[in-house]
């Protein structure tokens, strides 16, 4: 089924030669943003272009890929990325996460361990998260390069001021192995304290930003704090209406117009793995 | 007054200027510029727009690079340093540890998004401070010392009056105790009573603090109440410098008579 009339995995073999190079240098400076040739894709911008030429560029004819977007395997986006390598690259393709070796991910990183030997590739809105509070680039990238990174708690200094509390819920700044300021992409806070000791891999990509940067296997990651407002990872206090998981991070569904609701993992692997293990939650027909 | 006769004396000296050139293509900002400033000591450069004290300043102060000449910092670990031949991440650590910079715009000194609280803040957590009581706590003194309500910690400065905004930005540049303290024209664009207490403020804070200041302004008045000794700049050249009462009262240079003589009289 693959499509003959394309390079393996889409694009030609010298972009892709270019942005091995990139995620090479990416995870020699853990959480340090590689510039890179971003190229069209034939999907708009901020619908992951960036995540899909980082997967076309670690793609091989023998792995098997996933594609999650907000952690479920069915929805538009997933479902369209998926069957773009699927027709352009002729790999296999799952929506186990045990059993996949590349994974694209867009805002969320699934509740499955994941293991040596796997890749976590993510799409990135925007890869600069001192970007809403400097405008500059210029400015930015002299602050990276001189870690000046005051200007980061500023922001979590504003959400106490106002809310009382750390209001950042995703896209929560984290510190690599001490050095280097990182968006951990829109993904949920809830998902930070997976970044760090991960064995897998970690690849983000920004196609409109032209940036990637990586995280190898065991990288430390801490997510930025006050002494006396420490990081919380936090999630809805529900359990999973479909399979009970009280541990899952949750999309909350509205059910009619009355205003029912509930309440079920973002993850859609991990909750129809454990239903047919018996695990039943309290709206599982 | 102060003993300024003694200005050979460089070991004592906390910043030595010493031959700052800058230009603008064929134009000259400033021209071999040199002075001595002492601890404590408050130094004013006045002149005419386009007479080159803010180039001087923003070469001084590491804004800028200039062409030729030496600026030498005593520095807290390393005494006597250049700063213009220092590494970036030394000359920047320097401009939010002992150095402060008034500029003359607010917006220019300060995040007009952030709080009145986070604009202070910054600097503390720009050296470390991770503790949010402690932070509050400071900035909250520091907005008492500059006058401005605490309870108006939370609002953004944009909400600010243009006076209230120049104390912000006092605040937020001396909440980490620097030794050194630029100010460009800090009074530019304030209405006079305004003027008159925020430079009750300054030489308060100036005094109890016991900072250096290189002040530039072209209202003689503020020199007059602020400055110990003055600089007066022409076409990017020190045409006449001395005690500022001295060079006021006595002006010796074409130029600084014009200038002194131009001051409308109340």
């Amino acid at each position: 089924m693959t499509d003959r009339d394309y390079n393996f995995a889409y694009l030609d073999e010298q972009t892709k030669k270019m942005i091995r190079r990139a995620i090479l240098k990416g995870l020699a400076i853990p959480g340090y943003q590689v510039p890179f040739a971003s190229r069209e894709m034939p999907m708009p911008y901020g619908w992951g272009t960036g995540g899909v030429q980082v997967s076309a560029a670690v793609l091989t004819p023998d792995d098997t890929l996933k594609v999650i977007d907000q952690g479920a395997d069915d929805t538009t986006n997933a479902v369209s990325i998926r069957g773009f390598f699927e027709r352009t690259a002729g790999v296999a393709t799952t929506t186990h996460t045990k059993d996949a070796t590349v994974i694209q991910t867009r805002h969320r990183i699934p509740e499955a361990a994941l293991a040596e030997g796997q890749v976590l590739v993510y799409q990135v809105p925007i890869p600069e998260p001192l970007r809403f509070l400097e405008p500059r680039e210029t400015e930015t990238r002299k602050m990276h390069a001189l870690e000046e990174y005051g200007l980061m708690h500023v922001k979590l200094y504003e959400d106490i001021a106002r809310h009382g509390h750390i209001a950042t819920a995703y896209a929560y700044p984290v510190k690599v192995e001490g050095r280097y300021v990182m968006d951990p992409s829109p993904i949920p806070k809830f998902d930070n304290p997976k970044l760090s000791d991960c064995p897998a891999i970690q690849l983000f990509g920004a196609g409109r930003e032209q940036r990637i940067y990586a995280l190898p296997p065991y990288t430390r990651v801490e997510s930025l704090d006050f002494a006396d407002h420490p990081f919380e990872a936090s999630k809805a206090d529900h359990p999973c209406g479909l399979c009970g998981a009280t541990d899952s991070y949750l999309d909350e569904v509205i059910t009619d117009d009355a205003g029912a609701r509930m309440f079920v993992c973002s993850d859609t692997d991990h909750c129809e793995d454990r239903q047919p293990r018996g695990h039943r939650g309290k709206d599982a027909a | 007054m102060r003993d300024t006769t003694d200005t050979t004396d460089t070991d004592t000296a906390l910043l030595s200027v010493r031959g700052i050139t800058k230009r603008y293509g064929a134009h000259i900002g400033c021209a071999d510029v040199s002075f001595d400033l002492f601890p404590g000591e408050v130094m004013g450069i006045v002149g005419e727009s386009g007479s080159g004290k803010t180039t001087l300043l923003n070469c001084v102060a590491g804004h800028m690079a200039p062409d030729a000449g030496e600026v030498i910092f005593d520095t807290r670990d390393g005494g006597p340093r250049d700063t213009v031949t220092m590494s970036e991440p030394e000359r920047r650590m320097l401009g939010r540890t002992d150095w402060a910079f008034v500029h003359q715009h607010a917006r220019d000194g300060l995040r007009m998004g952030v709080s009145a609280g986070g604009n202070v803040g910054e600097r503390l957590m720009a050296v470390g401070a991770r503790h949010y009581g402690d932070i509050r706590d400071r900035a909250t003194d520091w907005l008492t010392r500059v006058e401005i309500e605490s309870a108006r910690i939370d609002d953004r400065s944009s909400t600010f009056s243009g006076g209230m905004q120049q104390r912000l930005q006092i605040a937020r540049n001396l909440v980490t105790g620097p030794r050194l303290v630029f100010m460009d024209e800090p009074t530019g664009g304030l209405d006079v009573s305004v003027q008159a207490r925020l430079l009750d403020l300054l030489r308060g804070l100036v005094r109890d603090m016991g900072l250096s200041a290189v002040i530039v302004t072209h209202d003689l008045a503020v020199v007059r109440l602020l400055a110990d000794r003055l600089m007066v700049m022409k076409d990017g050249r020190v045409v006449e410098d001395g005690l500022t009462d001295q060079v006021l009262d006595d002006p010796q240079h074409r130029y600084t008579q014009l200038l002194v003589s131009s001051v409308l009289q109340a």
